[in-house]
């Protein structure tokens, strides 16, 4: 592979796709971020294209690409298909070395998973029955209140008021929305419920998998302040968070496919 | 009309019926195996197809000429056949149904008529098959008479005592009090045994036909024979490379479960130990390079057994233990010709799913370390209640004392609407990639 000096990780989920370029070296070069759209495998070289675009590259200096997320299986492009709990793992140790738990929440499911001392997943849970404990509920909740998901984060921080939500299931927690918003409840606190009620959920995955130490937040949910801060409180623990947190996965899937290629 | 029935019976049982399969199985079948990861599979895969297709084909005209006995799994079914009864599982027709995707639409039935969805799915499919007639096996036949024994769960109480209530059919319900810790007490025993006695004369009443001791021991023995060869057969997959899985030995479960008793049943499982013994002499492989072995417990997700089993041979993993398919070897060495009552009290009421949860433990730990498993699978299956719940307890202690890793896959006997196939291949994917690193 002399000539071929990058890798690529490529990351199709429900609501995003997401792809990051490295170099040899294990710098990234280019990365990207794109709606999801029906046709998996196009939008994962769309996002493929983009991120080498910005990496000033063409496909033919890849020496390999690897492919996650739920629409993994359609990358006929990857080499290699790594499911997205390994990449969101090594994603977060190669950013945070020593991480020992991972917190993602993205728009389909969510995950929480314990890492021994060299970044291998020891132990997961998944949430990924339902819209419940996932982005999608987040965006569920946003759309009643009539805002957006970026706006639903910095509200719940202004929130004043504790108020009680009982229901993570979605059908059940819309009808409890709009009930407190025919109350005339102010929308910080019920985004501020709303939040709270979604990082019990997680908290208690994170319990399941019996993790401490040092922890990461990834996946879109990261980006919600509020959301990040309910879930601190209850677990007592600090989350680092990744710069753009939604690329933890496919720059995971990137520096495996580094492995693979200086194999 | 009896005469009549008994005639037509045994003209389909020993003139039409080996015809007839024997018939359908010269048709020349075309099964692309395409790039399978599996092994070669299993020789006796047909002879099972044969027997249990002989048996649900012959259910139907056994009304009339047999005495015909619905009956749950964990009953002592030796009992009916010294009445020579027909016997029907509700519990392995419901996989049957699972197996052939049936499963919703049957359970839907049940539903409307007022069943909650959080039912155990076997009986919803049973009592939708009741309501429906909806089954792939053709028609079963009406019960003269229920026999059911709670040894498994509660649940199985309540389903028989509706289809009781529902068809106007006697129902002989045994009671395995629930052994929380210990090995049980002679109290305990007596009180089952006791039970046992007296659904003698109930039966005779219901059957029309006399007890016959003879006949039951001969019928004790051949199960005891059939369990021990069931239990020979489960053993071979200690061999490494192991010559079937675990989703083998759910398929080839059935006859220990619905025909133990049966000289058929014995035969099978002669013919099944054979071809497996001489699988391990030639390291013959279920799956052709196997790296991993796993443990599973609960009862097979039916809807999902090939693609789980291709799955799992993907990559290299075979699984080579479970806790379901081992309960039909595990209590049996304690049938005793001399004391056919007590034994039979005892054998039923020890199995797993009637003791707590220690004895369990010590169960998967002993199987782990004989079967040399690296990984556990746990079913949590959404509607079979007594067998998830502690799982979770479960897979820490066992982390603790073998050292190994395990996964739990959300799922249901049955009722695949409860099942994504795409996220449980995400979640076992993830489980062997952690597993190699
Ligand atoms: S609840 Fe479980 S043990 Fe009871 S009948 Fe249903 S599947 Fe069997």
């Amino acid at each position: 592979m002399a000539e071929k000096l990058l890798v690529a990780g490529v990351d199709v989920g429900s609501a995003t796709a997401k792809a990051v370029v490295l170099d040899r070296d294990g710098r990234v070069r280019g990365s990207s971020l794109l709606p999801s759209a029906p046709n998996l495998s196009g939008v994962g070289r769309e996002a493929l294209n983009e991120a080498l675009a910005e990496a000033g590259a063409e496909a033919g200096e890849l020496a390999a690409v690897a492919g996650t997320g739920y629409g993994r299986a359609a990358l006929d492009f990857a080499a290699l298909r790594i499911t997205e709990i390994t990449c969101h793992a090594r994603g977060a140790s190669v950013l945070f070395p020593g991480t020992a738990l991972v917190v993602d929440v993205g728009g389909q499911d969510s995950k929480a998973i314990r890492m021994g001392p060299s970044g291998e997943v020891r132990d997961f849970t998944m949430n990924d029955k339902c819209a419940a404990g996932t982005g999608r509920f987040l965006a569920v909740m946003a759309g009643i209140l009539g805002t957006s998901l970026d706006v639903l984060g910095p509200a719940g921080l202004r929130a004043m008021k504790a108020l009680s939500m009982t229901s993570t299931c979605t059908v059940f927690a819309e009808s409890e929305v709009i009930s407190l918003i025919s109350q005339g409840e102010a929308v910080p606190d019920i985004a501020h419920a709303v939040h709270q009620a979604l990082a019990q959920r997680l908290a208690g995955m994170v319990r399941m998998v019996g993790a401490d130490g040092p922890a990461v937040f990834s996946g879109g949910g990261a980006l919600n302040p509020d959301l990040v801060d309910c879930l601190q409180s209850l677990l007592g623990l600090v989350f680092q968070i990744p710069e753009r947190p939604q690329l933890t996965g496919a720059l995971g899937a990137a520096h495996l496919a580094l492995r693979k290629a200086g194999a | 009309m009896r005469v009549a029935s008994e005639l037509r019976f045994r003209w389909m049982k020993d003139v039409a019926l080996p015809v007839l399969l024997k018939a359908r199985e010269r048709r020349p079948r075309e099964r692309p195996r395409g790039e399978s990861p599996l092994g070669p599979p299993l020789e006796s895969t047909r002879s099972l197809k044969r027997l249990m297709t002989r048996h649900y084909a012959l259910a139907r005209y056994a009304e009339g000429a047999r005495p015909v006995a619905w009956v749950t799994s964990g009953a002592p079914v030796e009992l009916l056949r010294a009445f020579g009864c027909y016997t029907v599982y509700p519990e392995n027709h419901a996989a049957l149904c699972g197996a052939r995707r049936m499963g919703p639409e049957i359970c839907a039935h049940a539903e409307e008529a007022g069943f909650s969805r959080d039912l155990c799915s076997y009986a919803r499919v049973d009592l939708g098959h009741a309501l429906s007639g909806l089954t792939p096996v053709g028609r079963l036949p009406r019960p003269d008479v229920l026999f059911c024994t709670n040894n498994i769960c509660q649940t199985i109480l309540y389903w028989f005592k509706e289809l009781s209530h529902g068809e106007g059919i006697p129902l002989v319900m045994l009671d395995t009090p629930f052994i929380a810790s210990g090995e049980g007490t002679p109290e305990v025993f007596d009180y089952v045994a006791g039970q046992i006695k007296d659904a003698v004369p109930a039966l005779e009443r219901i059957t029309g036909r006399e007890f016959r001791e003879d006949r039951f021991h001969d019928v004790l023995r051949s199960s005891i024979r059939a369990s021990a060869l069931w239990g020979d057969v489960l053993a071979t997959m200690r061999h490494r490379p192991a010559p079937m899985t675990v989703f083998d030995a759910f398929v080839h479960l059935a006859p220990v479960v619905s025909l133990r008793g049966l000289p058929s049943c014995e035969r099978y499982y002669e013919g099944l130990l054979a071809e497996l013994q001489e699988r391990v002499s030639r390291d013959v492989a279920a799956v052709p390079g196997e790296r991993h072995r796993l443990m599973w417990d609960n009862i097979a997700i039916w809807f999902a057994l090939a693609p789980l089993s291709r799955l799992f041979a993907e990559h290299g993993w075979a699984g080579v233990a479970g806790t379901y398919p081992n309960a039909w070897a595990e209590t049996t060495h304690y049938l005793d010709l001399a004391d056919p009552f007590g034994s039979l009290a005892k054998t039923y009421t020890l199995i797993f799913l009637n003791r707590g949860l220690d004895y369990r433990l010590g169960l998967m730990e002993a199987m782990g370390r004989d079967y040399q498993a690296d990984g556990l699978v746990l079913h949590s299956a959404r509607s079979c209640k007594p067998y998830s719940v502690g799982q979770y307890d479960l897979r820490q202690a066992l982390a603790q004392r073998l050292g190994i890793k395990s996964v739990v896959l959300e799922g249901d006997m049955t009722d695949f609407r409860t099942w994504s196939e795409e996220q449980a291949k995400t979640r076992l994917t993830a489980f062997f990639e952690s597993l190699d690193g």
